[in-house]
């Protein structure tokens, strides 16, 4: 293998009965503990247990490891590991020429071709002669190797997954032990399975050792990422919106209670957060989504922070009910999982298309803050930002991620939760009225039942702006309308100025983002700088209201290319606020924003910029990709406007 | 907390319910029974949703919140769940509890969180110009169904008892003797209660329930269900319920008529399901049960939630950041 790179990208598919997650998961632990850093792509299908080999129910999950920045899973494996001849012919389109193919060949028996719809036998038809095919005969090896456990066949065979990750973590010569560690814990109950789980790792291990074609597998040991902060682990954007919600918890002294309806990919939060009961959040699991937010809405009455979570669908479902919040002036954050597609649409798949109804989906002139987070670290972070603007302002508050970010895990610093400002809220017990307002914001006082200073009633019907009681009257409309207009408006006084993730603050091109693109731009926009171009990279967190300097700062850029999973929702954003012309890059096909299609957005906009200078910076990333593009499987559009200047 | 009296449970704002309106009678009712039943304001919360009744928290002293339609089951439950030291009221009417709200009403009711569900049923949507209401008998004719409706109405009581209610019982909006001291028994009750309150919509469905409401004519249209008594009725008691045992049916029976006597009479056990199932569907020409009809003892939700923290948390939070295998820099450890 040529050492001209400092990452690889290893991607495993088979069925979902393979163990694939598993196997993902714990070699992302190994390449972190090792040093390096990752980022993952889990890629499976809706249904739970797909007919086995069939197309369309194969499972995969991709990592990017390396010992440079690695912030997106990787457009094209370098490694395709396919337990069976539907899972290779899924993925072929994606490896570039020269790849590496290791498969199962136990799996290619008539059958199961037939199955993946295959008229003839890619290992035997020549169709893989652009790729290295190793072909091994895992079955029988697992076999062997757990002979002596005393398992029945089919559980045997169960083992498969481990020999092949005991394979793998020797080919990047990462380390076994958290493996092993993992086995131990996991089947301490069941020693013939441990034992039998331990065997399989050993021997996949011990075979890349032995096997004649061994020097074919063994890559480069890369070398550890230069990350700064003292301490890092691994962690998925479901668990990092887990332990932001308790961090609030414990960050305002206030409870929280989640309420939530399963729906995919939100139902992992739920799941993450039923383990973290003690810490100051329950977790309440409603009728429908209606019910969810509604009972959310009924805690945030009560005095615990209300929070409830969904994706699209569900979300559409609770908009009534936000407005109520709205109208109440509640503290609430609204997480929503965005998912591909209107109605069911891709539930498994990941999309950025619910901008629109984030911002502008309500009845009524009902505004609230909208936030969106951009890694799966970074729901951390935004989960306690959405926490503070609701219960600083009294409003509820969208928090945006999708279930890319929700399923992806990356390497993330550990933050000094000390440092970390405390949350104050509008707990305000003395106070006599509920609806005495803070200066800066407008917000009213959080009035707990109970106290008997604060006695009051609200609701959904127009309230008197200083009493709550009920108010028809026109004038008093106007001013609770543009109050509840301003409240939202001020939460842009608190949040930091828009600055560049990269590059000059003025330059030829700002490419502007939001959500989980972040990763995809930030490697496509260091290649750009590197390659002399004048690129830079704005990512915005905060999409509602948007930071006040934004405007001002996109002005200083010839052009503001806006790439996006959706068809142009942002862009629409900042034309409307921003009065900005902004060329759009869209793409919808339920898979995340490859490197490579910006980069080939930025040089439409650019078409100066020499391609000898930008290829010899790819030679040192992903080399493979750009011996020959990978031809996009979706049409993304670039649609070039005039530029801001 | 010195005794409060049922005007100090009254707000100052004006009420705006039709003159002459059912409502203005359970508002007294509640009021009283809030006094009555020793409440304290700072800790008792009514919840409503959408329709006339759920205007009802604007008039009582208490906290208040008006929700928005059918959802306000759900709300109830969001703040019984976090601060089961509150005693929460939920007021709804027929089409906002069984129509668009009856998912809510159902999962509240099988849940048995400790909420007090009063039920204003006037067989109408009075708020939206009287369209017929999922409690309209068949046949109703209303503006939105002037051939009369098609729908078979829902029982409350049936309804109730379906999802699994631990408490239903049944009063009449003008019976201020009554009506009281069932909702003091229904706030008592540790789990969901509800309680349908015929209600006169003397607009949209004027003297609906005349049949069995009527004071004039209670004694012998209504039934009043105690644990333990006679199922007797009729303005001298003379009359009461008897099963039948041929097809398992209750009947009115006259005592000193055809050999009928008081222990021929059913004794109401509030704790009998298939009683309770026979009482609540009774309607004229037979004596229309009121009063507690079911009533059992069942763990109220709210008890087994997981609703605490732990002096800890600041740590605990501390260690959740370092789950799993933490990378140092300076080496690597679990």
């Amino acid at each position: 293998m040529s050492s001209a790179t400092d990452r690889y990208v290893v991607r495993f598919a088979g069925d979902s009965g393979d163990g694939i997650q598993l196997q993902g998961q714990q070699f992302t632990i190994a390449s972190a503990l090792s040093g390096h850093d990752l980022a993952t792509l889990p890629d499976f299908p809706a249904e739970i247990r797909a007919p086995v080999g069939t197309r369309y129910g194969v499972s995969a999950f991709q990592i990017q490891f390396g010992g440079n920045r690695v912030t997106t899973p990787g457009d094209a494996p370098d490694v395709l590991i396919a337990f069976n001849p539907a899972a290779l012919v899924v993925n072929l389109p994606a490896l570039p020429p020269g790849s590496q193919i290791i498969v199962d060949e136990s799996a290619f028996t008539e059958q199961r071709l037939k199955r993946a719809d295959l008229a003839s036998n890619p290992l035997d038809d020549g169709s893989l002669a652009d790729y290295r095919v190793i072909a091994i005969d895992i079955a029988s090896l697992t076999l062997q190797a757990v002979a002596e456990s005393g398992l029945g066949n089919k559980d045997s065979l169960r083992c498969k997954n481990f020999f092949v990750l005991g394979l793998v973590l020797w080919m990047f010569e990462q380390p076994r032990e958290s493996v092993a560690e993992w086995i131990e814990a996991k089947f301490a109950n069941n020693t013939a399975v441990r034992d039998a789980n331990l065997a399989a790792l050993n021997a996949g291990h011990a075979f890349g050792e032995t096997a004649e074609f061994g020097h074919e597998l063994k890559y480069e040991k890369l070398p550890v990422a230069p990350l700064d902060a003292t301490e890092y682990r691994t962690i998925t954007g479901a668990e990092a919106m887990a332990l932001g919600l308790v961090a609030a918890s414990e960050l305002s002294d206030t409870e929280i209670m989640f309420c939530s309806y399963p729906i995919t990919p939100a139902s992992s939060v739920l799941h993450h957060l039923t383990a973290l009961e003690d810490c100051g959040a329950s977790t309440f699991q409603a009728e429908d989504e209606i019910a969810a937010i509604c009972a959310a809405i009924g805690a945030s009455y009560a005095g615990k922070l209300g929070v409830t979570s969904s994706s699209g669908p569900g979300i559409a479902l609770k908009t009534e009910a936000m407005g109520l919040a709205v109208s109440a002036e509640l503290p609430l954050v609204i997480i929503n999982s965005q998912r591909a597609g209107p109605s069911t649409g891709l539930p498994t798949k990941t999309e950025q298309s619910d901008l629109y109804q984030a911002v502008y989906g309500r009845n009524g002139d009902t505004p609230l803050p909208v936030l969106a987070a951009a890694t799966p670290g970074d729901c951390f972070t935004m989960a306690t930002e959405a926490a503070r603007i609701a219960m600083r302002h009294m409003t509820p508050v969208i928090l945006l991620t999708d279930g890319y970010i929700a399923n992806a895990s990356e390497l993330w610093p550990i933050p000094d939760f000390d440092a970390i400002a405390p949350i104050e809220t509008r707990k305000l017990p003395h106070a006599t009225n509920a609806f005495e307002r803070d200066a800066t914001t407008g917000a009213r006082v959080w009035a707990e039942p109970g106290n008997a200073n604060q006695i009051y009633r609200v609701g959904g019907i127009e309230k008197d702006i200083t009493t709550g009681n009920i108010s028809y009257d026109a004038n008093n409309h106007q001013a609770m309308t543009d109050l509840r207009q301003q409240k939202v408006a001020s939460v842009a006084d608190f949040i930091p100025d828009q600055g560049v993730e990269q590059g000059e603050l003025e330059g030829s091109v700002a490419v502007v983002a939001w959500g989980s693109t972040y990763g995809t731009v930030f490697q496509a926009v260091k290649r750009a700088i590197a390659a002399g171009m004048s690129v830079s990279q704005v990512h915005i967190r905060h999409i509602a209201p948007l930071p006040k300097n934004l405007g001002e700062l996109l002005n200083r850029f010839d052009h503001v290319l806006v790439p996006e999973l959706n068809s142009g929702q942002l862009a629409t954003l900042l034309r409307d606020k921003l009065l900005l012309n902004v060329v759009q890059l869209n793409k919808v096909s339920g898979q995340p924003l490859h490197v490579s299609e910006l980069t080939d957005a930025i040089h439409q906009l650019l078409p100066g910029a020499t391609e000898m200078s930008v290829a010899s910076q790819h030679s040192t990333t992903v080399a493979p990709q750009h011996s020959k593009p990978v031809a996009p499987q979706h049409s993304t559009t670039v649609a070039p406007q005039q530029g801001a200047k | 907390m010195a005794d409060l009296s049922f005007k100090d449970f009254a707000t100052d704002q004006e009420v705006r319910w039709c003159p002459g309106c059912g409502d203005y009678s359970i508002l007294k009712s509640t009021l009283k029974a809030l006094a009555e039943g020793g409440s304290d304001p700072a800790k008792t919360v009514f919840v409503s949703g959408i329709g006339c009744s759920s205007r009802m928290p604007y008039y009582i002293e208490t906290y208040g919140f008006h929700t928005i339609h059918g959802r306000a089951p759900a709300v109830a439950t969001g703040v019984k769940l976090a601060n089961p030291d509150l005693d929460v009221w939920v007021v709804t009417g027929d089409g906002d509890g069984f129509s668009i709200g009856g998912n809510h009403l159902l999962h509240a009711l099988r849940r048995n969180v400790n909420l007090n569900i009063l039920l204003f049923n006037n067989e109408i949507y009075g708020l939206t110009k009287g369209q017929y209401s999922p409690t309209s008998r068949k046949g109703t004719k209303s503006p939105s169904s002037p051939g009369g409706s098609l729908d078979a109405p829902i029982g409350p009581g049936q309804f109730a008892l379906g999802a699994g209610a631990t408490f239903f019982a049944r009063g009449v909006d003008i019976d201020q003797k009554r009506l009281p001291g069932l909702l003091i028994e229904s706030k008592e009750h540790e789990g969901t209660a509800l309680v349908e309150i015929l209600q006169n919509c003397i607009v949209y469905n004027k003297d609906v329930f005349e049949d069995v409401a009527a004071k004039k004519t209670a004694a012998d249209t209504q039934v009043q269900c105690e644990h333990g008594k006679p199922l007797l009725f009729g303005k001298n008691s003379d009359k009461g319920l008897r099963l039948n045992t041929a097809n398992l049916s209750l009947e009115a029976v006259t005592i000193g008529e055809d050999g009928v006597t008081e222990a021929d009479i059913l004794i109401h056990d509030e704790t009998s399901l298939p009683l309770a199932q026979m009482l609540v569907n009774l309607a004229p020409p037979l004596p229309v049960a009121m009063g507690v009809i079911y009533r059992i003892e069942k763990t109220p939700y709210e008890a087994s939630f997981r609703n605490r923290k732990t002096g800890e948390r600041r740590r605990q939070v501390k260690d959740l950041l370092r789950n799993g295998y933490v990378l140092d820099r300076r080496g690597i450890r679990d």
